[in-house]
């Protein structure tokens, strides 16, 4: 568990984990539609073990594809504390880098790294296949080494990422135990 | 005496390691029928053994906890009756006149336990699965009862080793070729069970976000999919043992349930999926029919 000095059951859980990656697309925005190309045929991501998981609770990877609103930040909120850890997020887009096209909008958030932790970023309006593919295998590398721990940031930090969180759903906020699971959920 | 706790140890193993595996080469052929490469044929247990290491798994309650456990543990106790050689003393598990009954009875132990977890966790999706589940359960048993028992009427004995020592002697006196229609109609029971595709009801992912296993993930999930791995080897190995004549090497084996096997696969890579109350109405019309013929010419012979 501890990262800098992995055991060898942890080294071959990483070599597991970077090839067994459970997908929850969550389609926020444009960017949703390169995903489908991305699993069929032609690009054919089950190569590298990518599968679909129905549920957040199957999931790795959370890949929020473009803007967010805030309404669907709270979802992408709950639905990211729902899996379990060791999990991933993947964001696609401009969108969520820096606002992208929506930089001045009153409802969409800008930086995604504020309200989780983002393990890698796809940059383009809208990213191709190949660029997710890319993104994908720059993951693979993050959790060979053992730097993909978002859970344990997110964990670390909670505060301040509840104070992010806060800042733009207000009072309408999601509760505690969603995030905490250790007494049981 | 340390050979037979070998034996024992070797059962859920052999049947883990070699389930899983024809769950990746499923995975793989489907993927070159779709004309792509397809993940690697070891792709489930790498995939089992993530979860597994996963750190995380949330329950909730005692109840959920042991659904999971009940269903490993149906299917393993099941899997013992079940004999993978029909000769020599190795993995011929243990058998005793009417065994045949137990194990039918021991097939749908780990579905309930799993449904009481479910229960627990109290996903409306795992409930609905659930419920798709025993109704879909309803119609898979007629034709595969029906079957069974033309086999112990035509057999004489209700042990499975009894009926895999009297197809001994040729291809001919295999059951499927002794008692087609009774194979035919068990063999749409079959591709229900083993979630071929027009009745994949239960966990279908489109409708009911895989249905019973929607709120288990971790180590739950791990134990979920090792007793799919181990349940399939041990459907394909009963229907070997009943009506093809067993194996006597652990080669002929594998040969003969993988060929079975690619029915299911080549079945559920071209059909798509019946709604329930049409599986459960295909399921009592053609291969009840067909099952009922068989009865009868069994009974007049
Ligand atoms: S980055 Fe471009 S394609 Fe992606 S969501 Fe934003 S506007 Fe749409």
């Amino acid at each position: 568990m501890c990262t800098d000095n992995p055991g060898v059951w942890e080294y071959i859980a990483n070599w597991a984990r970077k090839h067994s990656i459970w997908v929850l697309a969550y389609g926020t925005g444009c960017g949703a539609i390169e995903l489908p190309p991305t699993m069929t045929s032609r690009y054919d991501a089950e190569r590298f073990g990518l599968r679909g998981a129905a549920t957040p609770r199957q999931a790795d990877l959370l890949i929020i594809s473009g803007y967010l609103a805030t309404k669907s930040l709270k979802r992408v909120i709950r639905t990211y504390e729902q899996m379990y850890d060791p999990k991933y997020v993947m964001a696609l887009g401009s969108c969520t880098i820096n606002g992208g096209m929506y930089w001045d909008s009153y409802n969409t958030i800008k930086k995604l790294d504020l309200y989780i932790p983002v393990d890698v970023y796809v940059a383009g309006c809208m990213p191709r296949p190949e660029a997710i593919i890319q993104g994908i295998i720059s993951l693979q590398k993050r959790i060979e080494e053992g730097k993909a721990e978002g859970a344990k940031k997110y964990r670390e930090n909670i505060e301040w990422y509840k104070k992010n969180q806060r800042e733009v759903l207000g009072d309408d906020f999601l509760p505690d135990y969603t995030w905490n699971f250790e007494g049981g959920i | 005496m340390g050979m037979k706790i070998l034996n024992i140890v070797a059962y859920p193993f052999i049947a883990f390691i070699v389930g899983m595996l024809y769950m990746g080469i499923a995975r793989n052929i489907i993927g070159r029928i779709h004309r792509r490469w397809g993940p690697p044929v070891f792709q489930n247990l790498i995939d089992v053994f993530k979860l597994y290491r996963k750190r995380e798994a949330g329950s909730h309650g005692v109840m959920f906890h042991l659904g999971p456990i009940i269903m490993v543990t149906g299917i393993v106790s099941c899997l013992y009756f079940v004999p993978l050689l029909n000769n020599g003393v190795w993995l011929k598990g243990f058998s005793f006149e009417g065994d045949l009954i137990l194990v039918t009875y021991l097939m749908v132990l780990g579905s309930l336990g799993m449904a009481l977890g479910v229960g627990q966790g109290g996903v409306p999706f795992g409930v609905m699965g659930v419920t798709r589940g025993l109704t879909r359960l309803i119609g898979l048993e007629i034709p595969y009862f029906i079957a069974i028992i033309v086999l112990m009427a035509h057999y004489n004995t209700a042990s499975i080793n009894k009926i895999m020592e009297l197809q001994a002697g040729g291809i001919t006196h295999w059951g499927m070729f002794k008692l087609p229609l009774a194979f035919i109609a068990s063999l749409f029971s079959f591709w229900g069970m083993m979630g071929a595709s027009p009745f994949d009801i239960p966990g279908a992912p489109q409708e009911v976000a895989s249905g019973p296993a929607t709120e288990f993930g971790g180590k739950y999930l791990a134990l979920m999919m090792t007793s799919r791995g181990i349940f399939g080897f041990l459907k394909l190995t009963l229907w070997v043992d009943l009506f093809m004549g067993g194996a006597a090497t652990i080669l002929i084996l594998i040969g003969k349930t993988f060929l079975l096997f690619l029915t299911v696969l080549f079945v559920s890579a071209v059909y798509s999926r019946f709604k329930v109350e049409q599986a459960v109405d295909f399921m009592w019309r053609y291969p009840t029919l067909i099952g009922l013929i068989a009865l009868v010419i069994e009974m007049v012979r």
